[in-house]
């Protein structure tokens, strides 16, 4: 026993550890407090289909978090992407392909004006994007002049449907299978790609990268564009589910998306991170309203336990780092 | 005569209005350990970045292996063969050694995933063979963090002769070691010499630059002042002049 605690993959895999541990304990006390919701499928049904929306983009944000940078715009880069698609496809009759090339480009975009205010101009990322969060969202208002954009007609039954929100025998949804390959794909590049190594040299301390040969701001320019890249593709999975466009798409995405990235155990500081951990950070923070309600607490509680819930986590991590120094 | 293997000519450099180097001359020849010293702000550190790749020089030439090259970034100037130690220690705290060693030329395949299995037995081979690291508390999936500033130093001169490169610059190597370690670091720079390889070294201790050096090269605010080979100067006379330098902000050169 004594071993396993010692053991190398223990201490390498602290944060992992400490966070399934806690997602444990807490579908436990759903499990126990409400065994009439917990013990029947349908609830997990309804986490599957709704974590990915905001999971697609902590994933791809917790890139991001590990360079020490952070980006506040990606809800209005949503907005403006599913805008744009709901727009060319209901406007040439349903052409998948121009629609998804011409959001996601759209999001790349936004990522790179994200990306070179940051290095170029050398804007601090949190101030920048607060700036991009708002014209983005402004830009989506004068479009739509606050109307939506049913797009039922054109995408409804279509195999592109189909591949984004089926539910494979008749019980998971797709967009969730997309999420677990998208995990894990993602995990393999922050650990094992030459770019998630550099993620980690320039968060961790940007002026001994540059000296290492690593060009800086090229990683973070790309960081933001798979970022803005990410963004448009979850605002597709939502268009599809809800077959639907509406003005304040995206808006609410910012705290429980974020949330995801910390309480998953990547470091503010930059230089550490897991993207298994925000995976697991998307199933506490994607549970904790439903499961609270379940547990026969009013919805007012959601926010309080949620708010519990990043503090401890976050200082929790904050011990585990003072140890080691 | 040595062949040559680095020269500089008439290098100016400003950070906006602030003049850091004023027509700077250098040359390095093979085999040989150059010391560069003066005062804080005498551009030693500005003029070893234009060296490797950090800044480039708003004009001038620099010439390695007799070719003039024109120096766009450390990726380049390590592919010539030039290799930095730096003063602030160019590794990453959190990040693994086997990972801190390849940083920026990491072993890929073509689609650009690290062949981890590959670095750390590379890196695993930097520890003991190049560095000789012997204690067991240190491998090579060990953080930066835990290390002593000797240690680190060590890894990052283990990291530039794995990568062999013809010229080393060592940027206050000595800087924050206990007596032994400066010991370890001073033998380091001698045995370059063995090896045929070239150094330039930037050191405030005219002590451990004199017992390691070749020549001598003294900036002061930004220009060459004065260049002596070991054989011209004691250590007395070299500490005289960087004291009369310091006092009078001139420097006689009787040579």
């Amino acid at each position: 026993m004594n071993n396993l605690f010692n053991s190398y993959f223990v201490k390498t895999h602290k944060l992992e550890i400490s966070i399934t541990i806690i997602a444990v304990v807490l579908f436990l006390i759903y499990f126990l407090g409400a065994p009439h919701v917990f013990t029947r499928f349908p609830i997990y049904r309804a986490f599957m289909q709704s974590m990915p929306f905001f999971g697609i983009i902590a994933i791809s944000a917790t890139f991001v978090v590990t360079l020490g940078e952070i980006d506040l715009s990606f809800p209005s880069i949503v907005g403006i992407t599913s805008l744009t698609f709901g727009m060319v496809l209901t406007s040439t009759d349903g052409n998948f392909y121009l629609a998804f090339i011409l959001a996601t480009s759209l999001g790349m975009f936004a990522g790179l004006i994200n990306g070179l205010l940051v290095t170029k101009i050398g804007i601090p990322s949190i101030v920048a994007t607060i700036g991009t969060l708002f014209f983005w969202r402004g830009l989506v208002n004068v479009i739509s002049q606050g109307s939506g954009i049913a797009i039922v007609d054109v995408a409804d039954g279509t195999w592109q449907h189909a591949m984004f929100v089926q539910k494979l025998f008749g019980k998971i949804p797709a967009q969730f299978i997309w999420f677990i390959a998208l995990t894990a794909l993602m995990q393999w590049i922050y650990r094992y790609h030459k770019f998630g190594n550099h993620i980690h040299f320039v968060g961790d301390n940007k002026a001994s990268a540059q000296m290492m040969g690593i060009n800086v701001d090229r990683v973070k320019i790309i960081a933001f564009v798979q970022l803005g890249f990410f963004s448009a593709l979850a605002g597709i999975f939502t268009m599809y589910e809800m077959l639907y466009f509406w003005p304040t798409q995206g808006a609410g995405l910012m705290l429980t998306t974020l949330a995801a990235v910390f309480v998953g155990g990547t470091s503010v500081f930059g230089g550490k991170g897991t993207i298994f951990g925000t995976f697991i950070g998307v199933l506490i923070i994607g549970s904790l309203e439903s499961g609270i309600v379940a547990l026969g607490l009013s919805g007012f509680y959601v926010q309080f336990i949620n708010g519990l819930m990043i503090t401890a986590a976050v200082t929790i991590y904050a011990l585990i780092q003072r140890k080691k120094t | 005569m040595a062949e040559e293997l680095l020269r500089l000519e008439n290098i100016y450099k400003n950070f906006g209005n602030v003049k850091v180097l004023k027509d700077v001359n250098l040359n390095i020849k093979k085999g040989e350990v150059v010391a560069l010293i003066g005062d804080n702000g005498a551009g030693k550190s500005t003029l070893i970045k234009v060296i490797t790749g950090v800044h480039r020089p708003n004009s001038g030439k620099v010439f390695f292996k007799k070719e003039e090259v024109n120096i766009k970034s450390v990726s380049q100037s390590r592919k010539m063969g030039i290799e930095a130690v730096y003063q602030e220690r160019a590794l990453c705290d959190q990040q693994e050694l086997y990972r801190n060693i390849f940083a920026g030329r990491e072993i890929t395949n073509s689609l650009g995933f690290l062949k981890i299995k590959q670095q750390r037995k590379e890196a695993e081979k930097i520890l003991r063979d190049y560095i000789g690291f012997t204690s067991k508390a240190i491998t090579v999936d060990s953080t930066v963090m835990g290390l002593s500033g000797g240690e680190k130093q060590g890894v990052a001169f283990g990291r530039s002769l794995y990568f062999n490169s013809d010229l080393i610059v060592l940027d206050e190597p000595t800087m924050g070691l206990s007596i032994q370690e400066t010991e370890k670091v001073l033998n380091f720079v001698r045995g370059l010499k063995n090896e045929n390889k070239s150094a330039i070294f930037i050191d405030h201790n005219i002590i451990h630059v004199y017992g390691a050096a070749d020549r001598f090269v003294i900036l002061d605010r930004g220009e060459v002042v004065g260049e002596f080979m070991k054989d011209e100067i004691t250590r007395e006379e070299l500490v005289n002049k960087m004291i009369e330098l310091h006092e009078s902000g001139k420097i006689e050169v009787e040579a």
